[in-house]
């Protein structure tokens, strides 16, 4: 078991220097992100609103989590890709309907139509004596070069996305999920915070308004605007860490880190499930990723046991390498006691978690 | 240019009155049927045998309709308690009846792929028409092919036998058809999954033994005249199945060993904590696998030409460029497998070159469907079961083909992979595909092989319940896929009831319909058929199977046919 706990060692290595690049932006007003959300935007408000009440504890109060939307960050029956809300998603949107699906739908009916016509024109009844044709080299070179041509037209933007895809700008933020049988673990190296999450069962999620084999008990909360690394391993056998909305699906493979990013544009609770068969709960270790407003989030690492690298100089951040200690140097900088939430304070700065 | 064909005037000889004789001299019932060297008998008994593990495959995809027909887990629970009490255990856990739907689909697939698809294709009909095609007596190694026919029996004994021994979880195997490491190794403890792995280690020596024989055969035993590019397209396609069973099977043979001895040796090859990677198996696994869904795909390409040149009364258009396009398909088969593997954390070129290559086998794909069309063009066609079957294997493959292209981006990928989306399109290649084209062959060559004809109302009732079923039951894959249902599980979210409704209770019930016709064809026609004639669809049938009987003599060719050069075009 040595190598994870190198694993791990490496994990919270990478997670070092984004935790910086979130430190920088946090304590500003949150407006630039959540200003591009739109509607759905006030259902993550209650839950900043009520910082106060929580502030006076010793731990503060989760905020309340946000409600799923029906037909947003779920399936809903219809007949296409879910809603993006990721960049990268948008863009595969737009790739996948408008340059492959119609591309796709036209050969179809192309080839159709043609078998409908032969069937039609050259029946036994209106075509009694076939011809001996068997050859027409510039029928066959046509077939071959268009589509030739039709291939390099999708490959330029595939290629292009797939570039994108890889070519993530810096980390806000780091979660490592480790997939187990059959439940995912979630960790943010650089925040503290860290925890199981389990499906709910029927009766659970009906009681919590959670759509039935989707919901969970602990969801992975990240930051809007907040582009997340997301680091996948697995502790037993391969899962899949999928999630539609957000346009990601990373395999967990045991003894391999695996990275990748989204970036979630809206608040709300996306929903994704473990893709790869798993064992005999393949089918029951659902994801559930709730985007909310970056107060909210400091708000839940707080409640979370954990702390933000809050108002600290880049170059501190730098110097100290292990997350606690990076944290309670956060502290040291602001007004507030070590060990009391400063209400009045942006609760990007509690650090609840490193006086444990 | 040279004709495909064989000029049928050329070789009366081959059946006359003293070979007739000696020809149909048969062994008795057991030295006839259990230690066959006729290439016939032994392709009968594949097909028999293709048949029967088509019906149990079937009915295990018939068990997971219902149980998916509508969210929540409804008979899962009593299937295992079922099995449990069949084997004096106590009633199933919760988690043993959820591994028990793991078993089901790994048997499936397992079944399809290795013990329908593969034997009623290059076992069944290449067994039966290759050394007819080419003018042989019979294959070259009679008695090699005899083994590996009768290895096939004890690997699906030893498949099906997996499935009432501890597999870990639960009993029976339940890793899917893909025996992933880790979950086929440290994940699934018990002997389920070692029978699985013994069941496909026989079934890949047969097919390595059965692919030695076909290459012998079409490279040494083809009458005079009968040169390469004479061939029929059926025997081209088999030759090239041949060799990607030959090259890739020893790859698979080499992976599930490792995954045998990680089990029970102590060796680490696929397990990271003693230095091995998971992901090494991955690479293995589809460096045979993806040559192996052009091995389940190629002798139906072979099958739908010799079907389309027959019934548009027409030669095959652009033969060489058909044959040829098969070759290229085999080739470039072997160089795209990681696109399986999009999601598994590969980097960026990897993806970008998988991306690429795989895009290009839709060329040589391309070019084939666009030449049965123009085989079509000009014709003079009649719509009989067989024809049905390849118009249908056109369109239903070229649906299959275009979502491949979808699936063959990887940035795109990322949605796809590992959903029903992925059901949905191999579904459309094989059970659409291969399946479509199986039929054809089963139709077009049923006089032939059993001196009957069969029934053409009922074939053609066959034809359209199973195809308006199986479309019924896959389409909707598509939509479930794309937005994010997950393959492999017996529950899914509520979101996703509709589809999934639709396709157990119309799709497989019209499909399971079609099929109740078919068996009820095949008894109807063997028992009270017309006799077949030799050449029962005219003079768009062209190779030599239809210059002999029907049934043809036990012996055929005794004296060779002689190809004429100077065949007409």
């Amino acid at each position: 078991m040595k190598i994870f706990l190198k694993l791990f060692a490496i994990a919270a290595a990478f997670g070092m220097a984004p935790a910086a690049a979130l430190a920088a932006p946090a304590p500003a007003p949150v407006a630039p992100a959540t200003a591009t959300s739109a509607a759905p935007a006030t259902a993550g408000a209650p839950a900043a609103s009520d910082q106060s009440a929580n502030s006076a504890a010793a731990v503060p109060a989760a905020p309340a989590q946000l409600a799923p939307t029906e037909g947003f960050g779920q399936p809903d029956g219809r007949y296409g890709l879910q809603d993006p809300v990721s960049p990268i998603g948008v863009r595969g949107l737009w790739f996948h309907d408008w340059i492959l699906m119609p591309l796709i739908v036209a050969i179809s009916i192309f080839v159709l139509f043609l078998l409908l016509w032969v069937v039609f024109r050259y029946r036994r009844s209106a075509n009694p004596v076939p011809t001996r044709n068997t050859h027409n080299t510039f029928l066959e070179i046509v077939w071959t070069a268009v589509p030739v041509l039709i291939l390099v037209f999708i490959a330029v933007p595939s290629i292009d996305l797939l570039r994108a895809q890889y070519d993530p700008p810096p980390a806000d933020l780091t979660v490592k999920v480790t997939g187990n049988q059959w439940y995912w673990t979630y960790e943010y190296p650089d925040l503290g915070v860290n925890f199981d999450s389990n499906m709910l069962t029927d009766d659970q999620a009906r009681a919590a308004r959670e759509p039935r084999q989707l919901g969970v008990d602990n969801r992975m909360v990240v930051p809007v605007g907040a582009v997340v690394k997301v680091i996948t391993t697995a502790s037993d056998v391969i899962h899949s860490f999928g999630v539609p909305a957000l346009w990601i699906k990373m395999d967990a493979v045991p003894g391999r880190l695996n990275e990748t990013w989204f970036r979630a544009d809206r608040p709300g609770v996306y929903y994704g499930v473990c893709y790869e068969l798993c064992g005999a709960r393949h089918g029951y270790m659902p994801i559930a990723v709730e985007v909310v407003s970056r107060e909210a989030f400091a708000q839940w690492v707080a409640s979370r046991g954990g702390h933000m690298p809050g108002a600290r100089p880049a170059a501190a951040a730098q110097a100290a390498p292990p997350a606690t200690v990076a944290a309670t140097e956060g502290t040291a900088s602001t007004p507030a006691p070590s060990n009391v939430v400063a209400a009045t304070e942006t609760p990007a700065t509690t650090n609840q978690g490193a006086t444990r | 240019m040279t004709d495909t064909t064989a000029n049928a005037v050329h070789f009366e000889a081959a059946h006359g009155h003293d070979a007739h004789h000696d020809a149909d001299h048969k062994p008795g019932f057991f030295v006839r049927w259990f230690m066959s060297t006729n290439h016939k008998d032994i392709g009968t008994l594949y097909l028999i045998f293709a048949v029967t593990a088509g019906i149990i495959g079937g009915t295990i995809s018939g068990l997971m309709r219902v149980e998916l027909a509508q969210p929540g887990v409804q008979y899962l629970g009593y299937w295992a308690n079922a099995l449990h009490h069949f084997l004096g255990m106590p009633d199933a856990t919760v988690d043993e009846a959820h591994h028990m739907w793991n078993v089901l689909v790994s048997a499936h697939g397992l079944i399809m792929v290795f013990f329908m698809v593969m034997p009623a294709m290059i076992g069944g009909f290449g067994n039966w028409f290759v050394p007819i095609m080419i003018g042989a007596p019979d294959m070259a190694f009679p008695r090699m092919n005899n083994i590996s026919f009768w290895l096939l029996p004890p690997a699906f004994i030893l498949l099906l036998g997996s499935s009432f021994v501890s597999g870990g979880s639960g009993l029976g195997a339940g890793v899917g058809w893909t025996v992933y490491a880790p979950l086929s190794t440290s994940g699934s403890v018990g002997p389920a999954v070692d029978m699985a792995i013994f069941a496909l280690h026989l079934a890949g020596a047969s097919s390595i033994l059965g692919a030695i024989n076909f290459i012998t055969t079409i490279f040494n035993m083809r009458a005079p005249g009968m040169t390469l590019h004479k061939m029929p397209l059926f025997v081209w396609s088999i030759l090239v199945t041949a060799f990607l069973l030959l090259l890739s099977l020893p790859v698979l043979a080499g992976a599930i060993t490792m995954l045998l001895t990680d089990r029970n040796f102590g060796t680490h090859f696929f397990d990271a904590a003693g230095g091995g990677d998971p992901i090494l198996y991955q690479h293995l696994f589809w460096f045979f696998g993806h040559p192996e869904v052009y091995i389940m795909i190629l002798p139906g390409f072979g099958m739908v030409s010799q079907v389309i040149a027959t019934f548009s009364r027409k030669p095959v258009f652009g033969y060489l460029g058909m044959a040829y396009a098969m070759v290229a398909i085999g080739v470039i088969g072997f160089v795209v497998w990681a696109h399986h593997m999009f999601t598994v954390g590969m980097d960026v070129n990897t993806k970008m070159y998988f991306t690429a290559a795989t895009m290009v086998i839709a060329v040589p794909t391309g070019i084939k469907i666009f030449s049965w069309i123009a085989t079509m063009w000009g014709g003079s066609l009649t719509f009989q079961a067989p024809m049905l079957w390849a118009l249908g294997f056109i369109f239903m493959f070229t649906v299959g083909g275009v979502t491949g292209v979808v699936l063959a981006n990887a940035a795109v990928d990322v949605q796809f992979q590992d959903t029903y989306y992925v059901v949905a399109h191999f579904h459309y290649v094989l059970s659409l595909g291969a399946v479509f084209s199986l039929f054809a062959g089963w139709y077009y060559w049923f006089g032939k092989m059993w001196g009957k004809q069969y029934n053409e109302l009922l074939a053609q009732i066959h034809f359209w319940l199973f195809f308006i079923g199986v479309n019924v039951m896959f389409f909707p894959m598509h939509f479930l896929g794309a937005e994010g249902m997950q393959r492999r599980v017996p529950d899914y979210a509520d979101a996703f009831a509709h589809w999934n409704h639709v396709a157990s209770a119309y799709g497989y019930s019209l499909m399971a319909a079609g099929m109740a016709f078919f068996f009820i064809n095949v008894f109807w026609s063997l028992f009270a058929g017309k006799k077949a004639p030799d050449n029962q669809w005219g003079e768009g049938a062209t190779t030599l199977e239809w210059t002999l009987s029907s049934p043809p003599p036990y012996h055929q060719f005794e004296t060779l046919p002689v190809i004429d050069d100077n065949a007409h075009h």
